[in-house]
């Protein structure tokens, strides 16, 4: 096993014991992800692929396999081992958002914060929180509740807060599922920035069109891996937002 | 198993910061419940608030027991008639009628007795100036005012003669001044007792109420010789009022009246009772905590029905937020994190009811206090007590709604509906 990879499944096994039946929903994934990489998970629903990013998050335990994160076997860790990497190293951005209701975008952002193992002073909490919102776009919003926020204003605001701890991996559960085309090129131009920056990232998406912004696409069948390649002509953000902005112009303009 | 996360790992105990953080989610989510959160309180604030309402009226009378005493002097002696060191009790105080002015006369010769004023009491319709009063007709000594420690405002206070002579004379106090002569000087005028003239000589420093709530100042003091022999017929005194050189000698004195009465009635068994001021107050303040303990027990009680309502609605809480539980482990909150966040919520509630019920009960007791003329103190140790009590019921009906939340899995939490 060469072991700079940041992640590493081994033979990675998950059955959700519900009833009388048993629902095998991720049934032996190997993996390796190596610092910086920029993965697409994609697959039909129900294939498996929320059960793997819970897994990989350290959110849910595998029910077989061995899980490895910077080295470290995460099946053995205890609770409070795990919360202190998921605070620590990992960016969540669930496919439902999950954002605290009746509490301002800026305070959910806030949130992680408040559980670093280093105290965060509170006004730096707040400069961090409002840099986050600014950076996917928000920072004007930052006083509104989840409920006085489009879906994809929300799901912004998840995308904050994952980063707003600097995390080495960044997760995310279908980022650009309620997005319009402009604002998900905009997410991906994010994205890559980060993943430049040496931010590894994994990413489930349906989109065709949005994996081809990162480097490298798996395919889940069944909970089984069956397609793991490099992205061929990659898209670069920046590029397709000058192309969709001439695009519109041109709609305008006709 | 060493793993190079080990060091991100936090010791055991929290950072104070965090409990802060804890503070401020806490206050943050009462806020969100406004109507809720007072509503938990409730059993706190009227728990708390009779514990210091209750207190607040019992030290108060309690320690107006102890002024009056300090006022007296604790050298002051009062021999009853009846026993009532022994068995049986015969009715009221001085009901048996044993107790003469001869009595009082021979304790006045005792070595260590320095005032002596046998006392009879009637109450009796007054009329002056065309108008009438029904107030407490007290026959008593010249040294009166003496023992009670109780000037004479204007005028003076009868002496010897008066008494020898049967004088009809008389000293009033405040309240029947205001009732009889509202607007002019009352002494060197007449007021009417069972239709017999009474020349007013003195008027007394009003003293107000006494702790059982009854007017001091509603008094007229004639010569008890004259009450005896004018107004009513009667050869017996009610009882007779001694004060001793000091409080060293106190005990001493008791005896000699005690032996002095014993060879003067000759009677079978004891028929009075000596008593000294310490031992009258004795007696007031017990029962007066006694109906402290009393109400202190109600207090308890609904202190841990306050408490069951606090465990009842954090559990609600706890349910209802499951969700956001979840998401604050997703984020890192460590089991901990959770049990901290939930815990100062339930000690926030109860300490603030508690504080909430202070304020009540101290209000309560002053408005009491007020009304029935009664004396107020609220102890600051019961107050460090109320909001100690009302810290410990909220870790304790917090804690375990705090642990289940603590004990939730986070994908579980974060999938509740
Ligand atoms: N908590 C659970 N209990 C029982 N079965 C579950 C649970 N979570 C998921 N499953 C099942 O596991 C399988 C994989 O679910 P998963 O959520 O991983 O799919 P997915 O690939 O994320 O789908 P989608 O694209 O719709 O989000 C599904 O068949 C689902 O019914
Ligand atoms: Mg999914």
């Amino acid at each position: 096993m060469s072991s700079n990879a940041v992640i590493q499944l081994v033979d990675l096994h998950k059955v959700y014991h519900t009833g009388e039946v048993d629902v095998h929903a991720v049934r032996g994934v190997s993996l390796e992800i190596q610092p910086g990489q920029f993965i697409a998970i994609m697959g039909s629903s129900g294939s498996g692929k929320s059960t793997l990013m819970n897994m990989i998050g350290c959110l849910d335990r595998p029910t077989s396999g061995e899980y490895q994160l910077d080295g470290v076997n995460v099946s053995a860790l205890d609770r409070d081992a795990l919360a202190e990497i998921r605070n620590a190293k990992i960016g969540f951005v669930f496919q439902g958002f999950n954002l605290l209701s009746r509490t301002s975008a800026l305070e959910n952002v806030e949130m992680p914060m408040l559980y670093n193992h280093r105290r965060v002073h509170s006004e730096e909490q707040r400069e961090r929180a409002r840099q986050s919102l600014e950076i996917v776009g928000l920072a004007e919003r930052a006083d509104h509740h989840p409920n006085q926020l489009s879906g994809g204003q929300q799901q912004r605001v998840a995308i904050a807060r994952a980063l707003v701890n600097r995390p080495s991996l960044l997760l995310a559960d279908e980022p650009t599922g309620n997005l319009d085309t402009q604002t998900s090129i905009e997410i991906m131009g994010v994205f890559q920035k980060l993943s430049d920056q040496g931010i590894t990232i994994v990413m489930v998406t349906h989109e065709l069109d949005i994996a081809r912004y990162t480097k490298r696409m798996i395919v889940l069948r069944d909970g089984k891996i069956v397609t793991n390649e490099p992205v061929r002509d990659r898209l670069n953000a920046e590029q397709e937002l000058v192309k969709l902005r001439q695009a519109q112009a041109a709609v305008k303009l006709a | 198993m060493a793993t190079p996360l080990a060091h991100a790992r936090g010791s055991v105990g929290f950072q104070p910061v965090r409990i802060i953080a804890s503070i401020r989610i806490a206050l943050r989510a009462l806020r969100r419940n406004k109507m809720r959160s007072l509503l938990t309180m409730l059993g706190i604030i009227i728990g708390v608030g009779a514990v210091i309402g209750s207190v607040s009226l019992t030290s108060g009378a309690t320690k107006e027991v102890e002024d009056q005493v300090a006022s007296l002097g604790e050298s002051i002696l009062i021999v009853f008639s009846g026993n009532y060191t022994s068995g049986g009790v015969r009715g009221g105080w001085g009901s048996a009628v044993t107790l003469t002015a001869d009595d009082a006369r021979a304790i006045s010769r005792l070595p260590d007795v320095v005032a002596v004023s046998p006392e009879v009491r009637d109450r009796e319709q007054v009329f002056a100036n065309g108008l009438n009063w029904n107030t407490e007709v007290m026959g008593e000594g010249p040294d009166y005012p003496q023992i009670r420690n109780w000037q004479v405002a204007s005028g003076s206070m009868f002496g010897d003669a008066e008494v020898r002579s049967l004088a009809k004379v008389a000293v009033v106090g405040q309240t029947v001044v205001d009732e009889l002569f509202p607007n002019e000087d009352p002494v060197g005028q007449t007021i009417r007792i069972r239709n017999l003239p009474f020349k007013i000589v003195g008027v007394l420093v009003p003293k107000g109420f006494n702790l059982f709530g009854s007017d001091q100042d509603d008094i007229v003091l004639v010569p008890y010789t004259s009450h005896m022999h004018r107004i009513t017929t009667r050869n017996f005194v009610n009882d007779i009022q001694v004060e001793a050189e000091n409080n060293q000698v106190i005990d001493k004195v008791q005896n000699e009246i005690t032996d002095l009465l014993l060879t003067r009635h000759r009677s079978p068994e004891q028929d009075f009772t000596v008593r000294n001021q310490l031992e009258l107050m004795q007696i007031v303040t017990a029962s007066s905590r006694a109906m402290g303990f009393l109400l202190a027990g109600v207090a308890a009680v609904s202190l841990a029905v306050g408490g069951i309502g606090i465990m009842n609605i954090m559990l609600v809480s706890v349910t209802e937020r499951t969700r956001e539980i979840g998401i604050r482990m997703a984020v890192g909150a460590r089991a901990a994190d959770i049990l901290i966040q939930f815990l100062i919520e339930a000690v926030t509630l109860s300490v603030i009811g508690g504080a909430i019920g202070i304020v009540a009960g101290i209000t309560f007791s002053l408005i009491v206090a007020y009304v029935k003329h009664m004396p107020d103190v609220t102890p600051i140790v019961w107050i460090v007590i109320a909001v100690v009590t009302s810290g410990f019921i909220g870790v304790v009906s917090g804690f375990y709604p705090a642990w289940k939340a603590s004990k939730l899995d986070p994908i579980d939490a974060l999938r509740y509906e």
